[in-house]
């Protein structure tokens, strides 16, 4: 059994174990390994699955509904920018543009070389301050692309 | 000279006051006193509102509170050079920002203490108002807790008005001992944060009101479903949880009462459709966030089976109020069948964007212009949109039109949890209409054909008349509309349903739009 495969059983029995006696915690449970693992493995989906008593395409079922769970982990770092109407209100078509490109990849997309994901979510109810976007966890609003492109460069992406 | 008390400095802890640096505001000022001995008390409050201001921050002094902003970790230095800690004259000096016109002229009722108090602190709520409402509760018997939310008038704010009291005598009047109060915390639509100040400002309101829902319909445990994009209200709702249940305003017993109830927080997973009441209720029982069929309305088979009362954040957190004032404190505000105050949010391109609580009947020009001050671009005014992904467009011509539920509809349009976004003339309303389809598409659960289906078959159709010249597309606009006709009468709920809201609107106003450019 490689450490991986380890690292993944754990992390399920102890978000199994925490959520037991919570009704319905199939949502808390991928929240808690996507938490510990960074996403929820495909090796994942069957032990959860056997936990809860559920089959296999229910959890996948699930896992994949949602757009916040992920299959592979994220990127060492990752933008979320909102790309609804309050921020494209504010131009917001343009700095996603100027990100995909700063970036060099699209929506949903991950370097190659693992630095950064970019990623659209639809509001982060900052829309006062829009355009908003949330960098590596932190949120920020009236973005523009010099603190984007500050992020990209602290980050060593190369122009 | 003796050790001088504490002065307590209000930085904001709230999520766009952040998004402005005020944690580096507070994390600087926080070094610099003490770099200075300076003693200092910084406490993290919820946003007044005013987000062109943020960060905010306000020095009590022996004159009351007085106000700076917006404020920068880089002025910190200069304003404590300026006597900050004693109110002292600055260029980013507000004076007292309750006076401010933009604030006083406000009818702040469910937003009254929001970024007054220490959302941390369960004693400076009380001390503003707050479980007075539960303590009138507790000595009422359920039926007239329910009577008092029916009289007031209040209506859902989530977006789907309905009469809240109504709701709660469905679920009352059920002869079952399980019952669930599940507050909407999936606040999803651009251009609204109301529910998400209120969670990171004033958390107990929530916490009060959703023990009164259960203590009138007699449920014992409550969810709130939180939206996942939302980690600042996350904390500040575990915070307030944990002291509302160490003070015993929570769990069994509670306030001596012989009654129970507690609060279990639940993360989404970024789906705006679990912003719909049945979808959410999928979603809090582990599943896809697919929609259900109604009937059952979820007031008779709820969450987990059981009868639910499913309200908005907004709608929860006012009723504290109307049970400390009384029904017809609260009834008294407002106009027709919009009775009491809402908190709209003014958002997008606007110079002065934020919460402006009142009355219903306010209209879209007072809002955008007399609060808003037009455009932050400085452009003129193309169109607004109200009630998020699924309002309709207002052009100018409309915006003599009040903010209130009925006068809405009249115009094709829906207030829903009060939100409105402002664009300048730069906007292209095809491709907003283009984009309330491909939203659809993106967020559809897809139960329902007309939703799942129509939503990509309308972006597609944008997309033709977008690369036809003007004349070629007249079986493009009947064939759109006939199949907003089929979505808005063939879907589940309101996603589909309401998606050719944006849609018409764009056609109807901004016409012009529509074809090659």
């Amino acid at each position: 059994m490689t450490r991986e495969r380890i690292a993944v059983e754990r992390c399920v029995a102890a978000a199994v174990a925490s959520s037991r006696d919570e009704p319905g915690p199939l949502l808390e449970i991928l929240h808690a390994v996507q938490n510990e693992l960074g996403c929820v493995p495909h090796e994942a989906v069957p032990l959860i699955a056997d936990a809860l008593n559920l089959s296999r395409a229910e959890v996948h079922g699930v896992v994949s509904f949602y757009h916040h769970f992920r299959e592979r982990p994220a990127g060492r770092h990752t933008v979320k920018l909102c790309r609804a109407e309050a921020c494209q209100a504010m131009n917001g078509d343009a700095l996603a543009d100027f990100a995909k490109q700063r970036l060099q990849i699209e929506f949903g997309q991950t370097r190659a070389d693992g630095m950064v994901t970019l990623e659209a979510v639809y509001c982060l109810g900052n829309c006062a301050c829009a355009p908003s976007a949330m960098i590596d966890g932190e949120i920020r609003g009236r973005l523009d692309r010099e603190t984007l492109a500050a992020c990209a460069n602290d980050w060593g992406v190369p122009t | 000279m003796s050790a001088r008390a504490p002065v307590t400095v209000y930085v904001p802890g709230d999520a766009g006051a952040v998004s402005l640096g005020a944690d580096a505001v507070a994390s600087e000022l926080a070094r610099e006193c003490r770099r200075r001995e300076l003693p200092v008390r910084i406490v993290r409050n919820g946003s007044r509102g005013l987000y062109w201001l943020e960060p905010l921050i306000e020095v009590v002094t022996a004159a009351g509170r007085v106000a700076y902003g917006p404020v920068r970790d880089s002025d910190v230095m200069d304003l404590l050079d300026a006597g900050l800690l004693d109110g002292g004259p600055h260029a980013l000096l507000l004076g007292d920002i309750g006076n401010h016109d933009w604030l006083r002229s406000q009818q702040r009722l469910t937003a009254a203490r929001l970024g007054i108090v220490d959302p941390a602190d369960i004693d400076d709520y009380i001390a503003h108002g707050g479980y007075e409402g539960l303590s009138a509760a507790l000595t009422m018997p359920p039926q007239d807790i329910v009577r008092a939310v029916t009289d007031s008038g209040l209506r859902g704010r989530g977006g789907a008005a309905f009469p809240t009291g109504i709701k709660w005598q469905t679920v009352h009047d059920q002869p079952v001992a399980q019952k669930y109060i599940a507050c909407n915390a999936d606040e999803g639509d651009s251009g609204t944060f109301s529910d998400r100040m209120i969670m990171e400002g004033d958390p107990f309101a929530l916490i009060e009101g959703m023990t009164i829902a259960g203590l009138a319909v007699g449920a014992t445990r409550g969810y709130i479903y939180l939206r996942v994009e939302y980690p600042h209200a996350a904390r500040a709702l575990a915070q307030a949880l944990r002291a509302a249940r160490e003070h015993g305003y929570l769990g069994r017993n509670l306030r001596d009462s012989g009654r129970d109830f507690d609060i279990t927080v639940r993360l989404g997973a970024g789906a705006y459709i679990c912003g719909e009441e049945t979808s959410m209720l999928e979603s809090l029982e582990g599943r896809r966030g697919e929609v259900r069929v109604r009937p059952p309305l979820p007031a008779i088979k709820g969450l987990f089976g059981q009868p639910t009362v499913v309200n908005n954040v907004i709608t929860l957190a006012t009723v504290p109020l109307i049970l400390a004032r009384g029904a017809a404190f609260y009834r008294d505000f407002g106009t027709g069948k919009s009775r009491g105050t809402i908190p709209l949010q003014l958002a997008g391109n606007v110079k002065r964007g934020g919460l402006v609580e009142r009355a219903f009947g306010l209209t879209v020009n007072q809002l955008v212009y007399d609060y808003g001050g037009g455009t932050a671009t400085g452009r003129p005014v193309r169109a607004v949109q109200i009630g998020g992904p699924l309002g309709a467009y207002l052009p100018e011509s409309q915006f003599d039109t009040p903010l209130e539920y009925e006068a809405l509809a009249a115009r094709d349009g829906l207030l829903g949890h009060g939100g409105v976004v402002v664009f300048d003339d730069s906007i292209n309303m095809a491709r907003m209409a283009r984009y309330a389809l491909e939203f659809c598409a993106i967020e559809s659960c897809g139960k329902c054909t007309p939703c799942r289906v129509g939503s990509t078959r309308g972006t597609e159709l944008i997309d033709r008349m977008l690369t036809r010249s003007n004349g070629e597309h007249a079986g493009d606009l009947a064939l759109l509309d006939e199949l907003c006709d089929t979505m808005a009468n063939g879907s589940l709920c309101g996603l589909g349903g309401l998606t050719p809201f944006p849609v018409r609107s764009a056609l109807k106003h901004f016409r012009e739009d529509f074809g090659r450019r």
